[in-house]
């Protein structure tokens, strides 16, 4: 393998997702094939068309925070931040001066539950109920500041806004500020928590939305034949990076890493993808040249894979432009989670690394039979499928024509 | 309502809003110092009075509140300027 520039370590994951609260419940789950579709309970759906998202009804604050910080956080901020200890958990001991650890974390909306919930009291009871933490909580770069603020870290810190790739933008502009010798030591990732009235009435007025309400649990179906929609998810996925050497000298155990990122924009179209995928391709492109690996170096493409009619056949066609003949098996977490949106790209990249850790593709959830429009890709459904130790090429696609694809390298063999 | 009914009513609103034990709660408690309260906090549990006691504190009347018995006299004037 011929890299251009060295790769970042990834020493420590979290992840808080709708099938799963920990590592091993997320990998076991995404094998399994279970999808977390199911109704919303905690708002009143009688009056929305689209009645169910993926959600995390068993998330439990108090493990991570005291009631009076529970208070004054959003729910978005609370997965994030819950996400990064566990992250921080698994890194052991940093060694690292805190002026020279960074926080980066991505979202695409923040803390849309508290903005919506104090709209209604401004509207009922005035601007003089309006809270005095409305700002600090729903403020996107809210997770980003606490992380921060808990622990001490007081090096470069800020939050990546661009919708369903933020959680990919993040590790990737993280791992230049390693990369750059900015930070040695940088918590990143994504936080979304955006199942709310207004949130899903707006969704489903994109028409973006699957509408699947009679049968939930197989209503995220990238890539399948009868796909109609994303579901809405909420989670988060925190990584722990470092530069090789220094995860190396400091004895921490590495679970992967990242070698490649790539970024641009469609400058199409403020929502649907540009025609054939162009913008997807020249990221994928970019991510592979910065990773110095050709595309038959790749063993597994992490599809966006939203589900939706659009994105799933703009990212085909762009998966096979770069691929040719020879493409790599597909999957897509989406399928189990939903669509996490600003926590996606993290979450999934996790989920490319914990592939790699155990030889095996997950299989993508609800996914039957391979919409014959989308050209021959080769998506891994049913079961899980035995991977070879190759590296992965995870993608992210965001609403305003942002694209992010992160080149993820396996651990070194033990 | 005399005082030490008062008391007890916003002793409640202190531990709802500032999640601080009702033992910690005296006239004598310091809100920044003892009972952990930052600004945005103090006008969270003036927001939660004004609800308690049906009362209106504007927010220059705050100036120089910093301790519990002064925000119950703050009160008791008010409960006793809408009697």
């Amino acid at each position: 393998m011929t890299t251009s520039r060295a790769p970042v370590a990834i020493t420590g994951m979290g992840v808080k997702t709708p099938i799963g609260g920990d590592l091993d419940a997320f990998w076991s789950g995404l094998c399994s094939g279970r999808s977390a579709g199911a109704p919303i309970t905690h708002f009143d759906t009688s009056e929305h068309p689209v009645t169910f998202a993926c959600g995390i009804p068993d998330f439990d604050p108090d493990a991570y925070l005291s009631p009076k910080e529970a208070a004054h956080l959003d729910r978005v901020t609370m997965l994030g931040y819950a996400a990064a200890v566990d992250a921080l958990a698994q890194a052991g001991e940093l060694g690292a001066d805190p002026a020279r650890v960074a926080v980066v974390a991505g979202t695409g909306v923040g803390g849309l539950l508290t903005l919506e919930d104090q709209i209604t009291k401004y509207m009922e009871k005035g601007a003089m109920r309006v809270s005095p933490f409305l700002v600090p909580m729903m403020m996107s770069n809210a997770t980003a500041a606490f992380i921060a603020l808990q622990h001490g870290f007081t090096g470069p810190n800020f939050c990546v806004v661009t919708a369903c790739a933020a959680g990919a933008n993040a590790l990737g502009e993280a791992a230049r500020l390693v990369r750059d010798g900015d930070a040695d030591v940088v918590i990143a990732g994504g936080a979304e928590s955006s199942i709310t009235a207004v949130g899903l009435a707006a969704f489903n007025r994109m028409g973006a939305l699957s509408r699947r309400k009679d049968d939930p649990a197989h209503a995220s179906r990238p890539f399948d034949k009868d796909r109609d929609g994303f579901v809405m998810g909420e989670g988060a996925g925190f990584v722990v990076l470092e530069a090789w050497d220094r995860a190396v000298a400091r004895g921490a155990r590495i679970y992967g890493g990242i070698a490649g990122y790539g970024r641009n924009t469609d400058a199409f179209h403020i929502t649907a993808p540009a025609p054939g995928g162009e913008g997807a391709v020249r990221c994928m492109q970019l991510a592979l040249e910065d990773a110095g690996l050709t595309t038959a170096e790749i063993g597994h493409v992490n599809a966006h894979g939203t589900s939706t009619p659009l994105n799933d056949a703009a990212e085909a066609e762009a998966v096979a432009k770069v691929f040719g003949d020879s493409s790599p098996p597909v999957s897509s977490v989406k399928g189990a989670t939903g669509h996490l949106i600003g926590a996606a790209g993290a979450v999934e990249a996790i989920a490319s690394i914990l592939a790699m850790a155990n030889g095996a593709v997950f299989p993508t959830a609800n996914h039957d039979e391979t919409d014959p429009a989308l050209g021959g890709i080769d998506v891994v459904h049913g079961a899980p499928r035995p991977l070879a130790a190759a590296p992965a090429l995870s993608n992210s696609f965001g609403f305003g024509g942002h694209n992010a694809s992160l080149v993820l390298i396996p651990a070194p063999a033990a | 309502m005399d005082r030490s009914e008062a008391f007890a009513q916003l002793q409640s609103a202190a531990v709802e809003v500032l999640h601080v034990d009702a033992g910690a709660v005296t006239e004598d408690a310091r809100f920044k110092e003892d009972l952990d309260a930052d600004s945005l906090a103090l006008i969270e549990f003036v927001m939660a009075l004004e609800e308690k006691f049906d009362i209106s504190v504007p927010e220059e009347e705050l100036d120089g509140v910093t301790k519990v018995g002064q925000a119950l006299d703050l009160v008791m004037t008010k409960l006793a300027a809408s009697a």
